[in-house]
């Protein structure tokens, strides 16, 4: 076990690193420079600039001195929001990121594996039919339209809720809800299937026959093999909530690392892309990493051929 | 008072393309200590006939829809679903074709004998273990005490049925329903997984149903037989009855149909055809497009009755072909001009 | 954003483990088969009629229209819904419905030409995999298995930026990070292709390796991939929209319905339509789409189909 862990946790870190070449290049390969925006500057001091920031080094150099930085937790300064270093920005935004993406992925985890169970116990009734058609609903509306509708309907028709900032729990329902409902649409069907499969596998016929009640089938029997595929989607899901938030920080104004990339992307300022790049990257690996361990503890077998 | 009285259970699955009358009207009695052998193709109802027993049958597609299963002089079929949990896995227990599958993989085999005693009877995890341990070792599993914590996936499949038949029999039940015990296991598996179950059946004066489409293992096993084909028994009787005496065509073709060890020149037999699709009313004999006998009557015509001898060994008669000649001549013939 | 992980999960297990339909040596009577209990599926019928007037819709639609897309009318500039112009007008006084179908056109051809570009992508390398095997395929498909978990959109993003927002761009993009699933499926198709031991007949029979590819592999394969191809579609569409929201995507004067839908919300306070236009076509499109896939999937592989 310790050693599949190990050896997961090193593949991850190989990961980052190729993540954060990746992006170097990308971003060396941007033409122009940070600096090199509509106003005009002069040229020997735009040269300046550029050797202030190192980028006058042959590219393999600048590769290194910015990774062996990166490591030490130094992502350089922004290029265009002067006298703030990356470290800086990410230490200011993260702990709202961090906040709409967890509140998030429980709206989606609470909502979605509940109603996948009972639409699979329930099969063809009306309790299936009708999460599993607002999921189909649910699917097809991403962040971007539900996030708008949910802002018409909540703040602006009901005005009920705030649709913009961040300085309170009530601030936080519209943007979890528009972020989360979309995964929990996503959460059900895949939980609903793991538990239709592990529901028709013969074993459970085998505990039916030994006398066992069917919520001890459900509970015991079924549930561990029946995540599996919900479990499976949450790297996938993490990845997706960091680029939606990025939508629903747009929309309702909240000032997480999301609004922060699409700006960076938008101006060209080369640290802050890498800076983020990695550090959303290394949020998808370490769940990734913690998906490979459930999984692992969930499933014997797993644990036997490793 | 027999200790299994089944009366005309009528079982079909209503699926969208039809309803599949998987079993009509079968009736069998079985006494205390009795073995009773089902034989019949895959898709006769002799698995459909023993979910029926257990009412197994996943509902809907499937329905029962009449007959009554006398268990102890009481009718299984009115009783409440929480009063038939009971009656399953302590009274009535029932182990299945496929070892492989039918335990539970993310479950210790600890949890899942120790849930078989605790979910009928009070008793603490600890006596419960040591119950189960005994019951591994009667059905002969070396080192039980440490093998019962491992997973399924840790037993070859000949060792996962010994578990399945300890399970089944860890609360002594009256009878036990074994349905294609050996089906999935290697010949030399097969021998041993019957013994055990004739051992323990010996030892406890358990009743069992074994379902198979292998007349070998009947012979070897059984007090009584029932041939099933197409949903219907066709012939019943003693074990010396029916593999003396086969009286219905197909009884008779089934047993050309398998190979002896003594005689090497014979030419084999095969059954040729398919059974008729039980989506579909049959009106006269199920059997009339694979008999072979010559036909004297058209394939239309009342169904045929199951009819009692006084010796107690009941046929379904047709009266559809000529039997005048023994079956080994009709047989040789055909053999001849499949030849040629 | 793939809504086909499931899907792909269980088609890829049925194609490697199970042997070709017995069907398709008999040719077409699989395709009729399969067109028969899609005719029988009430809701894949419905969404194909829906998403052919869609696509109607928005390309025959603008030849119609008295209205040209990028004519501004300041005077008439965000004028509700009338029977001058249906769905009213925008800020600028442009009919919204000449650019709600303009932005469909866009819209859907991203989303035609990324998915050929993801099965282009995937059906090469998928195949690749399958057919060399042993670790060629073992590396290959745990480089997929790593790709699965990374942030794509992101590096759709960068690569955006890196070089320049081109509509060509787009395709290639999003093409380039949509083709896993596809590839997958492929690869389990050729491997239970080659388990087959009339593959292994035709081998020694001599076939040439063109004949086995177009009479067995590709039928073996296609029913899956234009399951996954059809659900691909709707993903692709949703990446542009998303990009083309953040402003990121198709750039003015151009427009996407993901461009029309992030107008519509940063106006919606006074003149709702100019978002509930865009976004009730973009909504329905993909619901078309991903309820059709699914009867796709239904009646190509009827296996499949579980409850």
């Amino acid at each position: 076990m310790l050693k599949f862990v190990l050896s997961r946790f090193l593949q991850g870190l190989l990961v980052l690193l190729a993540i954060y070449a990746l992006t170097f290049v990308l971003v060396a390969l941007t033409p122009g420079s940070p600096f090199s925006s509509e106003r005009a500057i002069r040229p020997e001091i735009l040269a300046q600039i550029e050797s202030f920031y190192g980028f006058d080094k042959p590219p393999l150099e600048r590769f290194w001195t910015s990774l062996t930085n990166a490591i030490q937790g130094e992502f350089g300064p922004s290029a265009v929001y002067a006298n703030r270093s990356v470290t800086d920005i990410i230490g200011e935004a993260f702990p709202v990121s961090i906040q709409l993406g967890a509140i998030s992925l429980l709206v989606a985890l609470g909502i979605g594996i509940p109603a996948g169970i009972l639409a699979a116990v329930k099969r063809n009734t009306w309790l299936d039919y009708l999460p599993m058609s607002a999921s189909m609903v649910g699917i097809c509306l991403p962040t971007f339209v539900l996030g708008p509708i949910l802002v018409l309907i909540f703040g602006i028709i009901l005005q009920t809720l705030p649709v913009s900032g961040w300085f309170g729990p009530e601030y936080m329902i519209l943007p979890a809800a528009t972020l989360g409902l979309f995964y929990a649409a996503y959460f059900a069907r895949l939980t609903r299937g793991g538990m239709l499969e592990m529901l028709n596998q013969d074993f459970v016929r085998t505990a039916r026959a030994k006398g066992v009640p069917e919520s001890t089938i459900i509970w015991k029997h079924c549930l561990k093999g029946g995540l599996i595929p919900a479990i499976t989607y949450l790297g996938p899901a993490t990845a997706g909530i960091i680029s939606g938030s990025f939508v629903v920080e747009t929309i309702f104004q909240i000032p997480g690392l999301g609004q922060w990339f699409v700006q960076a992307a938008l101006n060209r300022d080369d640290f802050l892309i890498l800076g983020l790049t990695v550090l959303f990257a290394s949020l998808i690996v370490v769940m990734n990493l913690l998906v490979d361990i459930i999984q692992v503890a969930l499933n014997p077998r797993l644990k036997y051929e490793k | 008072m027999p200790l299994l009285d089944v009366r005309n259970l009528t079982t079909s699955f209503h699926l969208r393309s039809g309803v599949v009358r998987a079993a009509q009207n079968i009736s069998l009695q079985l006494d205390r200590g009795e073995t009773l052998g089902i034989v019949g193709e895959s898709g006769s109802g002799k698995s459909v006939t023993c979910y029926s027993i257990m009412r197994l049958i996943p509902q809907p597609p499937g329905r029962i829809e009449s007959g009554e299963v006398l268990f102890d002089g009481q009718d299984l079929l009115q009783v409440s679903e929480a009063q038939m949990r009971d009656i399953r896995g302590t009274k009535i227990s029932m182990i299945f074709q496929d070892p492989m599958t039918s335990l539970n993989p993310y479950l210790r085999i600890s949890t899942q004998m120790i849930e078989a005693i605790r979910v009928h009877e009070k008793m603490d995890e600890k006596q419960a273990l040591s119950k189960a341990i005994t019951a591994l070792e009667e059905v002969g599993i070396p080192d039980a005490a440490s093998r019962v914590r491992s997973y399924p996936h840790e037993f070859s499949g000949g060792m996962r049925q010994r578990v399945m038949i300890a399970i089944a029999l860890i609360n002594d039940p009256d009878l036990l329903i074994a349905d294609e015990p050996t089906t999935a296991l290697d010949v030399t598996v097969q021998a041993q997984v019957l013994d055990i179950i004739k051992e323990r059946q010996q030892r406890l004066g358990t009743a069992v149903i074994l379902v198979t489409h292998d007349l070998g293992v009947v012979a070897g096993t059984c007090d009584k037989v029932q041939v099933m084909y197409a949903g219907q028994v066709v012939e019943s009787g003693a074990v010396d009855q029916i593999f003396y005496e086969p009286q219905h065509a197909y009884t008779q073709s089934l047993q050309k149909a398998i190979p002896s060890l003594g005689e090497k020149n014979e030419a084999l037999y095969t059954i040729t055809g398919t059974p008729p699709d039980l989506a579909k009313p049959i009106s006269g004999c199920a059997f009339y497009p694979r008999c072979p006998y010559p036909k004297i009557k058209g394939e239309e015509g009342d169904p045929p009755q199951l009819v009692e001898r006084a010796d107690g060994h009941c046929v379904r008669e047709c009266g559809h072909c000529d039997r005048s000649k023994p079956i080994e001549s009709v047989l040789a013939q055909e053999v001849t001009e499949a030849a040629e | 954003m793939s809504r086909s992980a499931d899907i792909v999960a269980g088609a890829e297990q049925r194609l490697a483990a199970a042997p070709v339909p017995e069907e398709f040596e008999k040719g077409t009577s699989l395709w009729e088969d399969a067109w028969h209990r899609l005719q029988r599926n009430r809701l894949a019928m419905i969404s194909l009629f829906v998403f052919s007037a869609i696509v109607l819709f928005c390309v025959i639609g603008p030849f119609l229209s008295p209205y040209d897309a990028e004519a501004q009318d300041l005077l008439k500039g965000a004028q509700g819904p009338s029977a001058e112009h249906w769905f009213g007008t925008d800020t600028l006084g442009r009919d919204l419905m000449v650019r709600t179908m303009e932005g469909g056109r866009i819209s859907l051809l991203v989303g035609l030409i990324a998915t050929l570009v993801a099965l282009a992508i995937g059906v090469v390398y998928g195949a690749t995999a399958g057919y060399l095997g042993g670790k060629v395929d073992a590396t290959m498909m745990r480089i997929v298995d790593t790709l699965y978990a990374l942030p794509f959109t992101i590096f759709v993003i960068l690569l955006m930026v890196a070089f320049g927002r081109s509509l060509w761009l787009i395709f290639v993009a999003i093409g380039a990070v949509e083709w896993l699933s596809m590839a997958r499926i492929v690869r389990a198709g050729v491997i239970g292709l080659k388990k087959q031991e009339f593959v292994e007949a035709a081998v020694s029979l001599g076939y040439s390796h063109t004949r086995i590819i177009v009479r067995h592999l590709i039928p073996n394969v296609l029913g899956p991939v234009i399951v996954i191809a059809t659900l691909t579609v709707p993903a692709v569409m949703l990446l542009e929209a998303f990009l083309s929201f953040l402003g990121l995507g198709v750039q003015p004067p151009n427009a996407s319905w993901g461009v029309l839908i992030n107008e519509g919300q940063q106006n919606m306070e006074i003149f709702p339509w100019l978002l509930m236009f865009p976004a009730f076509f973009f909504a329905l499109t993909l619901f078309t789409l991903n309820f059709l896939g699914d009867g796709l999937r239904d009646a190509l592989d009827p296996k499949s189909a579980k409850d």
